[in-house]
């Protein structure tokens, strides 16, 4: 099929004999080329979806039942306060009382992933009912980053926390970070 | 006689076929990839270790680089969103307007600037200094405005479709995804999540990007 026909038409007998040996189209490189083509269009068509993290917030509605009827489980709650300078601070429990003083802290797995995993289980020793876990809630500071957020919510997902949410930050967190330097 | 020409078989192989295959996937290949659109603004999104893939279609993504926010509404809603918008703030818009808009893929303008956006040529467009971003503060929210047009406009078109008796196709909320930047400051980020909740959209994607494994 894609040898190439040379035989042109008429010519004496000795001619159609030194034209025997039928020359080929080489198709070697052309074939190269299409495969390079093809890889190249295979990686990036598969490569090019980007990723995404679904994030549920909570429902904000104007009029916030009286906070004090909502019983917190002092012992499964985390708080991570999220500053400058890819630092951070948690503490647990409440704040005025905390079971665990605040503590400063890393991103990575040296960091936060292992207290992440302490806390976990501390939560599993205090929880009331075998599937409650630990509570994390998120405050990130003016300071901090959106990349310091989505590697916290990255851990969230690491570590399979139970349940996690992005709150506001108060003002005396915030002073809590400006006394660590953090803010 | 015989002899010879058996030893005088070439030992070429015929790649014909091959090549014939090669192109054939070559031009599948070329056909089902979706040209990757030009951004009016290249983010650098932070990585996470979550290997979700952002649905296909029917997302609006909302894309935050240095305090700025640039809109991006699904082809199929994005005709569908602009008469919405020429309707509530009584801005005219030309059958010309409509079909540039409907090709252009993400902006990032104020609604008074949106018509010379359209007048300029596709390239021009995503000139660095043509587009400043979609106003989101408190007085003029523009951003919150355009998401939920976007999001009328989507379950108008759902429902339409629902009404023509399409059974295939089922009621669902416009997705939204926020694309930003990594380096981001929290507020700003913060800001296109309120104005978000304040539609009560409490559901969205946050796009990432792949971490190597050793996190």
């Amino acid at each position: 099929m894609a040898e190439l026909n040379t035989g042109g038409g008429g010519g004496d007998g000795k001619k159609v004999r030194s034209k025997k040996s039928n020359p080929g189209v080489d198709l070697t490189a052309m074939v190269d080329l299409a495969f390079l083509l093809i890889t190249f269009f295979m990686l990036t068509t598969t490569l090019s979806k980007p990723q995404s993290m679904p994030l549920a917030m909570p429902d904000k509605t104007e009029d916030v039942s009286d906070p004090s009827d909502m019983k917190i489980p002092e012992d499964r709650m985390m708080t991570i306060l999220i500053g400058k300078d890819n630092k951070l601070i948690w503490y647990m429990g409440q704040f005025a009382t905390p079971r665990m003083a605040p503590t400063e802290a890393a991103y990575g797995k040296d960091g936060i992933r292992k207290i992440i995993l302490q806390n976990t289980k501390y939560a599993k020793q205090h929880a009331d009912k075998p599937d409650e876990g630990l509570i994390v809630n998120i405050k990130a500071s003016d300071k901090s980053t959106y990349k310091n957020l989505i590697d916290i919510l990255d851990e969230m997902a690491i570590n399979k926390v139970q349940l996690y949410a992005i709150g506001d930050i108060t003002t005396f967190e915030i002073d809590l970070l400006k006394e660590k330097g953090l803010y | 006689m015989a002899k010879h020409k058996i030893s005088r078989k070439s030992t070429r192989i015929d790649m014909t076929a091959m090549c014939d295959v090669a192109f054939l996937l070559l031009s599948f290949f070329v056909m089902t990839a979706t040209a990757k659109q030009p951004e009016p603004k290249p983010v650098d999104t932070p990585a996470s270790t979550v290997i979700d893939k952002l649905p296909e279609d029917g997302v609006a993504v909302i894309t935050v680089g240095d305090s700025a926010v640039f809109f991006t509404i699904p082809r199929n809603i994005r005709r569908g969103t602009l008469e919405r918008v020429a309707d509530l703030k009584g801005v005219g818009f030309t059958e010309e307007d409509y079909k540039k808009f409907d090709g252009l893929e993400g902006f990032g303008v104020p609604l008074s600037k949106l018509k010379s956006l359209l007048t300029l040529k596709g390239e021009a467009r995503n000139a660095p200094g043509i587009q400043q971003g979609i106003p989101y503060d408190s007085v003029n929210d523009q951003l919150g405005m355009w998401v939920e047009q976007a999001r009328e406009a989507n379950k108008q078109f759902l429902n339409d479709k629902i009404a023509s008796g399409d059974t295939k196709v089922k009621f669902k909320d416009l997705d939204i995804a926020i694309k930003g930047d990594a380096k981001e400051s929290y507020p700003t980020i913060k800001r296109v999540i309120d104005i978000l909740q304040k539609q009560h959209k409490n559901r969205f994607f946050l796009v990432t990007g792949l971490r190597n494994e050793d996190f």
